[in-house]
């Protein structure tokens, strides 16, 4: 244990687990005798790329798993952690990436939901009260669940872990889905509860979270425990460099825009949800061939209808989306599904958000899924596999995809190499309309950057890209041009180069923001 | 403490992918255990010794060529109301409703040859009876298809209720066709002509029968895993929202899959009427429907697994019949049997996907 800095300052570890092992299907060790401790009073940070055991690691601590060897001590004192239930009673408490919240119920019924004795809500209510005002939280105990904003939810997952009495914290990627603002708030609450005594685990990809967050890292790579070191002493590309086991470079390449000239081109589009909500309000842009059109918004502001009503997946209440070819005919997409746009000859593709639910189907193999864009082709009754089979094989050398094979179903893929499937398939087609949205969720640095490296790669072929993101450093660095949505509307339409962050975040709050009235 | 108090006796993980022949000596394994259990419960319930019971439930099925002949023409029929089932379950559509479409199919065959016996030269009454089963059992497999379509209705309940709408309907005509008058039963349709009898081959009873089985079941592996039809299937069941996302019609699909699907029930209820029993009741179908849904599942949805999977079922029915002869038992003793082996047979796919991993040993506990 060459790289272990010297505990911290002579306390004792809240945490230690010693020579974690845990094995999936034999040959997959998600975890090889991982060392690692965790102390009160402390922000570790726990890195790794996709795939490198992170999660499974805070699985086992909070009871999901059960390790195949080691020993895991809390306070000094060895124990067993069979279930969740265990790992509450001795204080650790992990909010998902994913919450584990019923949407009927009220944030105080979800809170005290499966804890033994009487049912007292008034009670509950009060204790929540409580906690929500030692940290700073804002949470109503009587508001339901689906009233709720994505942050809202977050909160409650933690009061709900805090109120259990958890005093040591796992927090699987917390800022995916969060705005700057309210990362920023929630930093401010994990650093109150730090100062509290609690010992918090932050997993996250981002590095400047990393670094103005965390007070220590701890990193893995391939299951393996790498080295720790006090944040203060390091810097990201140390940090890097150590998660991906080489040197990597850390800037996003912003190519000059080839020959940009009018692709698609949407007007006044209004869009409701099937329950009569107004997701898109009247918007109007344009999407250059061979550019980068970045979507900013908060979640939630209708990015999604926008992409979907592309790519003829939404019912659209009125507007129109036209297609607008190299030699200036234009073709209406309304109107249309994914198939009869495909039959008019644009060749469009998209990356969804829902990566398993809606853009791959998780039970397929890799080349199973490949055939989604190609199975119809030729006349045969039959489908041709050959094709979509090579087509996996060469986009998992091309991309570099960790798969024990290419008869391997996706849903067994880590999420990295999950989207590294579904955007090798969508620019096998040679696109000229691209469309992703948030196409770097939950990857690591390296799959990000494998991702940004093909966005500019179909951008330099003239491909018009549109790219609904969250990482406001990365649309920044990455795109043309920015469209900032706010609830529904179009707050604004800034070039990428020059852009000022904090502008763009206002105007993702307020419509036309501060700095473009 | 006491630390080994508190670890668990055993805790569960997946395997590596197991090569065919250790999955296949889980299943034997399998067996083996489920034989040794019956052979305790028969002794202990019957005082039987329980080779002599395993005997006489082989002896049930393969003691004579005649009982060999029925067993394949029970096989054959159970295994093609199981294909018929299989193309909806792979698309997560639950028809459970091939009671019901078996037995339209076996209406309109026996439709077609009382009413049609002695109007049409009897190839072409064959033609038309095969038809018009196909066409019966497809639009009563596709009416809860539309309606789950169109409505999103579920096909669970539609299907269900759609089985006691055609018991209904077959008891009715029944009645209309009662030979002799106030008989309550049709009794063997053109007895003397033979119309729209479905040949048989040779002096061969259930050869045909067990030769369109075979030929539907050929035919339904590579429609479901070789054409496009079936690819559909696949990504419909698994995520419409990925089919619409890739343009495909999911409606569409629905119905194009369920009018398959009650077209397979069809024939098997034309075998069944025209084929060999030549008769119409509203118990033909002896809950082959119901019986399918099981076949199918065990089978994993493969068409091929399916002919292991129905004949250990028709198996032990035919076995059952025969210790309740011989040894004077309920036949529900030998369901006792069955739900024995299919218990062991079903619970040992759990070991084939996971291990167990006992307390302090590395060892895996099959």
């Amino acid at each position: 244990m060459d790289n272990r800095i010297p505990a911290v300052e002579n306390k004792t570890p809240a945490v230690e687990m010693r020579n974690i092992t845990k094995a999936f299907g034999g040959k997959v060790v998600a975890n090889d005798k991982v060392w690692l401790d965790i102390y009160r009073g402390e922000i570790l940070a726990l890195l790794g790329e996709n795939g490198s055991g992170k999660t499974t690691l805070m699985n086992m601590l909070s009871g999901i798993y059960f390790p195949d060897e080691g020993e895991i001590s809390i306070d000094g004192r060895e124990v067993v952690i069979r279930s969740p239930k265990d790992a509450f009673s001795l204080g650790i408490g992990m909010i998902h990436q994913h919450f584990k919240l019923v949407d009927v119920l009220t944030a105080a019924e979800n809170i005290v939901l499966g804890l033994e004795g009487k049912l007292d809500l008034k009670a509950a209510s009060e204790r929540i009260r409580a906690i929500c005002d030692a940290y700073g939280f804002q949470v109503d105990p009587n508001q339901k669940i689906y009233d709720m904003s994505v942050s809202q939810k977050q909160t409650v997952e933690i009061v709900k872990v805090l109120y259990r009495g958890a005093d040591i914290l796992i927090l699987d990627e917390p800022t995916a889905v969060l705005t700057p603002q309210e990362t920023e708030k929630l930093f401010s609450v994990l650093r109150t509860m730090r100062d509290d005594g609690k010992a918090i685990v932050i997993i996250t990809h981002k590095m400047h979270e990393v670094i103005a967050l965390s007070d220590r890292v701890a990193i893995l790579r391939r299951g393996q425990f790498i080295g720790d070191m006090r944040t203060a002493d390091t810097n990201a590309r140390e940090m890097t460099n150590m998660m991906v086991g080489r040197p990597v470079t850390l800037n996003i390449e912003r190519p000059d825009p080839v020959d940009p000239k009018p692709r698609i081109e949407v007007k006044d589009l209004t869009v409701r949800s099937a329950d009569g909500i107004l997701k898109l309000d009247g918007v109007s842009f344009v999407a250059n061939a061979g550019e980068i059109l970045g979507v900013a918004g908060i979640s939630g502001c209708g990015q999604k209808e926008l992409l979907e009503s592309i790519a003829g997946l939404q019912s659209v209440e009125s507007g129109s989306i036209c297609y607008i070819e190299d030699d200036g005919s234009r073709d209406e997409l309304i109107g249309k599904d994914p198939l009869a746009i495909a039959n008019m000859g644009v060749s469009l593709s998209f990356v969804p958000e829902d990566r398993l639910g809606m853009g791959l189907v998780g039970s397929m193999d890799l080349a199973g899924n490949m055939m989604l864009r190609s199975y119809r082709r030729g006349h045969s009754v039959f489908a041709d596999r050959r094709a979509p089979r090579e087509l996996a094989e060469h986009v998992v050398e091309e991309l570099e995809v960790v798969t024990p094979g290419v008869l391997t179903p996706v849903s067994r893929l880590s999420g990295g190499n999950v989207q590294k499937v579904l955007v090798g398939r969508e620019i096998a087609s040679s696109p000229t309309v691209l469309l992703t949205a948030y196409a770097v969720r939950g990857l690591d640095i390296n799959a990000s950057y494998t991702i940004y490296d093909l966005i500019n790669r179909q951008k330099k072929n003239g491909v018009a890209v549109v790219y609904v993101g969250e990482d406001l450093d990365v649309l920044l660095e990455l795109c043309d041009r920015i469209l900032v949505l706010c609830g529904g509307k179009v707050s604004g339409i800034v070039p990428g180069r020059g852009a000022n962050k904090h502008d763009v975040g206002l105007m993702m709050t307020q419509l036309g923001g501060t700095a473009h009235e | 403490m006491n630390k080994t108090a508190h670890t668990p006796l055993f805790h569960v993980s997946r395997r590596a992918p197991l090569p065919w022949y250790g999955a296949w000596a889980i299943r034997g394994g399998a067996l083996l255990l489920a034989l040794i259990v019956c052979a305790f419960v028969t002794t202990l319930v019957t005082g039987l010794n329980p080779l002599s019971v395993y005997g006489t439930i082989f002896q049930g099925s393969f003691g004579s060529a005649r009982r060999a002949w029925v067993l394949f023409q029970n096989l054959a029929i159970l295994l093609c109301v199981s294909l018929a089932v299989t193309p909806a379950f792979r698309m997560r559509f639950w028809n459970i409703g091939g009671e019901g479409q078996m037995l339209l199919g076996g209406l309109a065959a026996a439709a077609c040859m009382i009413l049609l016996g002695d109007r049409l030269p009897n190839w072409l009454l064959i033609v038309v009876t095969v038809v018009s089963s196909i066409a019966a059992g497809a639009i009563w497999g596709a009416i809860p298809a539309v309606f789950k379509a169109k409505w999103n209705t579920n096909e669970t309940l539609f299907t269900l209720m759609m089985n006691y709408i055609a018991i209904q309907l077959v008891a009715y005509f029944i009645i209309v066709w009662e030979v002799p008058k106030g008989a309550g039963k049709i009794g063997i349709i053109n007895q003397s002509t033979e119309a729209g009898w479905l040949p048989m081959l040779g002096s061969y009873k259930y050869l045909l029968n067990i030769l369109v089985v075979a030929v539907i079941c050929a035919l339904m592996y590579v429609y479901l895993n070789y054409t496009k039809h079936g690819y559909e299937i696949a990504v419909v069941g698994e995520s419409e929202r990925t089919a619409r996302y890739i343009g495909i019609k999911v409606e569409r699909v629905i119905v194009r899959t369920m009018l398959l699907s009650g077209a397979v029930c069809g024939v098997a209820g034309m075998l069944l009427v025209a084929g060999t029993d030549h008769t119409l009741t509203t118990t033909i179908t002896g809950g082959r429907g119901f019986t399918a849904v099981m076949v199918s599942w065990l089978a994993k949805f493969d068409p091929l697994w399916m002919i292991f999977t129905s004949f250990l079922i028709v198996f032990m029915e035919r076995g059952a019949s025969q210790i309740s002869t011989d040894f004077g038992l309920s036949s529900s003793f030998a369901d006792i049997l069955t739900g024995v082996i299919l218990f062991f047979i079903i619970g040992s796919e759990f070991f084939i996907t996971y291990r167990l991993n006992l307390r302090h040993t590395g060892k895996e506990a099959d």
